[in-house]
């Protein structure tokens, strides 16, 4: 409201702000309400999970201590699959930033012959739905007699994360300027001391993005989880997840205890690296 | 393999004397050698092999004469034109919503990003169950206020559809809201004011200055949701796993079920039946994204 205040700019005022509300809270419940659910299992004993009330009568924290010591024979490797997600996840996030850190600068900075041809056949790999891949890729692991370790779903789940991340990069690395490159090359250095000492320090918040995006999409996948893996000792924590659903007499509100566990870190990261995420990968995103 | 067929490809071929490399294109091809053996290994292969393995025309006959396959067809086409243009205006006017500069409506951008954010499986898992016709949440509210039973939301193929459908727009609606609201923020300030000073109306403002300046983002973000919502295998399977009777399958779950009831022909035949729908997508968005 930067115009002049003419009589009754408070009231219009306060009429912009209630019909703001009629968008916001709508927009609210929408959000919350699949989230709010999740917590409210987590919270209700199990006789009053079902009960439909908003807010449970004795709201407990028992379940979560069922989850924690794998007091159910749904979560007896709780903590193995838990460890598994994360093993995998970070492998991922670490393998990802090697290869798509060496392309990129590879493709962007040493102007290497046939760089724009991989970044494109990696940019075809990046648009091409992962699940429409998925049946050959768990063909493929079968004839690599990889199926059912969890390297599949590593090598498959860094497969799937590299071309965006070299396209993020390349994006990026495009950007710094050229005259560094020279420089370091009048002082006699290397490419290897170009790409220690002068490209990876510059290109650090890229790396973090694409390390995290990684990272993420790692953490989250279901379908190539679901199919590359089947031990109990094996699976990721969104596999064992899905095994709930499997079973008539399916514990829901350990099921949803254990997904609300599984959805925090994930949510904590990307709001930690929010800033990071935004800048990096927003911009690279879409051009306009 | 692939470093002897860059060595043999650099070589100038009007000189039998093979140049010395530079240190800057031994180091390049050295390290472009990951991603090309992990793309060989990984993408082309597994690529080739498919549709090998989907090569015999009994497999096609053997589809379109099923059903369920004729059906996903429809219900991919359905998500694709309806889901996706809800989400895209939706997030086109909500991007709109979030240019206010209000402190609760900063809070709501925050906590609107949560299902972005969060993985899809819990909170997937956790409408399903809140639409269980009997003990869900909404049908337990529902008959609390109607004193009627609710709808079998999951039960009806429609129905089950359109839950999906929703559910998938409830997890993606964020991420192109940011998306467009990162448009928006690119516009000039100057050309609002103009238009003000022109005594513009809201309408006018964002017919001739918002909607000009998004129009592109707007359609490369609508190609490139619909490459992702043919893929998007969670929303639909997780939700209703392809039920009732098989009547909510889309493309991308229906290849996964084809792949457990062993008949792996059929699934990778589907596959490429989705391929004249993702291709021509794709050919766009690399035109766009290579310019």
């Amino acid at each position: 409201m930067s115009a002049p205040r003419r009589p009754g700019w408070f009231l219009r005022g306060v009429a912009t702000d209630a019909k703001l509300l009629l968008i916001g809270i709508p927009v609210f419940l929408w959000t919350i309400l699949p989230i709010y659910h999740l917590f409210l299992f987590s919270i209700s004993p199990k006789d009053q999970a079902m009960s439909g009330k908003l807010w449970p009568d004795h709201p407990t924290l028992n379940n979560f201590i069922i989850v924690f010591n794998e007091r159910h024979h749904f979560l007896g490797n709780f903590w193995l699959q838990f460890w598994n997600s994360f093993f995998i996840a970070a492998m991922v996030g670490i393998l990802t930033l090697v290869v798509a850190t060496f392309a990129a600068f590879s493709i962007s900075r040493l102007k290497t012959r046939f760089g724009g041809t991989v970044m494109n056949l990696a940019l075809f790999t990046y648009f091409v739905p992962a699940a429409f891949l998925a049946v050959p890729m768990y063909r493929t692991m079968g004839i690599y007699g990889l199926l059912n370790t969890q390297w599949a779903l590593i090598l498959a789940m860094m497969t799937l994360a590299a071309p965006y991340a070299i396209w993020v990069l390349k994006q990026a690395s495009d950007k710094l300027p050229r005259e560094l490159d020279e420089a370091a090359v009048v002082d006699g250095a290397t490419p290897m001391q170009l790409f220690r000492l002068v490209y990876l320090p510059l290109m650090a918040p890229s790396l973090v993005a694409v390390g995290v995006y990684a990272l993420l999409l790692a953490w989250n996948e279901y379908l190539y989880a679901f199919l590359l893996l089947s031990r109990d000792t094996d699976v990721t924590l969104p596999v064992a997840l899905g095994n709930f659903l499997a079973a008539d007499d399916s514990p829901w509100e350990l099921l949803m205890t254990t997904g609300l566990i599984y959805a925090i870190p994930p949510a904590v990261i990307y709001y930690v690296f929010k800033r990071y995420m935004t800048a990096g990968l927003t911009s690279g995103a879409v051009k306009s | 393999m692939s470093a002897a067929a860059v060595q043999a490809d650099r070589a100038p071929p009007e000189s039998k004397v093979r140049r010395p490399w530079t240190a800057a294109e031994t180091w390049g091809a050295l390290m472009l050698i990951p991603y090309v053996l992990v793309f060989l290994a990984f993408v082309l292969y597994p690529v080739l092999y498919g549709f090998w393995l989907a090569r015999h025309p009994s497999s096609y006959v053997a589809l379109f004469g099923d059903p369920i396959f004729r059906r996903s067809v429809v219900n991919t086409l359905i998500f694709l034109v309806v889901a996706i243009n809800v989400k895209m205006l939706l997030a086109l006017l909500l991007s709109g919503f979030f240019l206010h500069e209000r402190w609760w409506v900063r809070w709501l951008s925050v906590i609107f990003i949560l299902p972005w954010a969060v993985p899809a499986i819990p909170t997937i898992l956790s409408v399903r169950f809140m639409l269980n016709p009997e003990w869900g949440l909404i049908n337990q509210l529902w008959f609390r206020w109607t004193f009627e039973d609710g709808p079998n939301w999951l039960n009806e193929p429609w129905l089950a559809l359109t839950m999906a459908m929703a559910v998938h727009i409830w997890k993606s609606l964020p991420f192109w809201t940011l998306m467009m609201l990162t448009g928006r923020l690119a516009i000039s300030a100057d050309l609002y004011e103009a238009a003000s000073v022109d005594g513009a109306t809201k309408w006018h403002k964002f017919r001739y200055v918002t909607w000009p300046s998004l129009q592109t983002m707007y359609f490369t973000c609508t190609i490139l949701s619909m490459i992702w919502t043919l893929g998007d295998f969670n929303s639909v399977y997780l939700l209703t796993g392809g039920g009732p009777a098989d009547l909510t399958h889309v493309l991308a779950t229906l290849g996964v079920r084809y792949l457990r009831l062993d008949q792996i022909d059929l699934s990778l035949a589907t596959v490429v039946c989705a391929m004249p729908l993702v291709l021509p997508l794709v050919y766009i968005m690399m035109k766009r994204f290579s310019k």
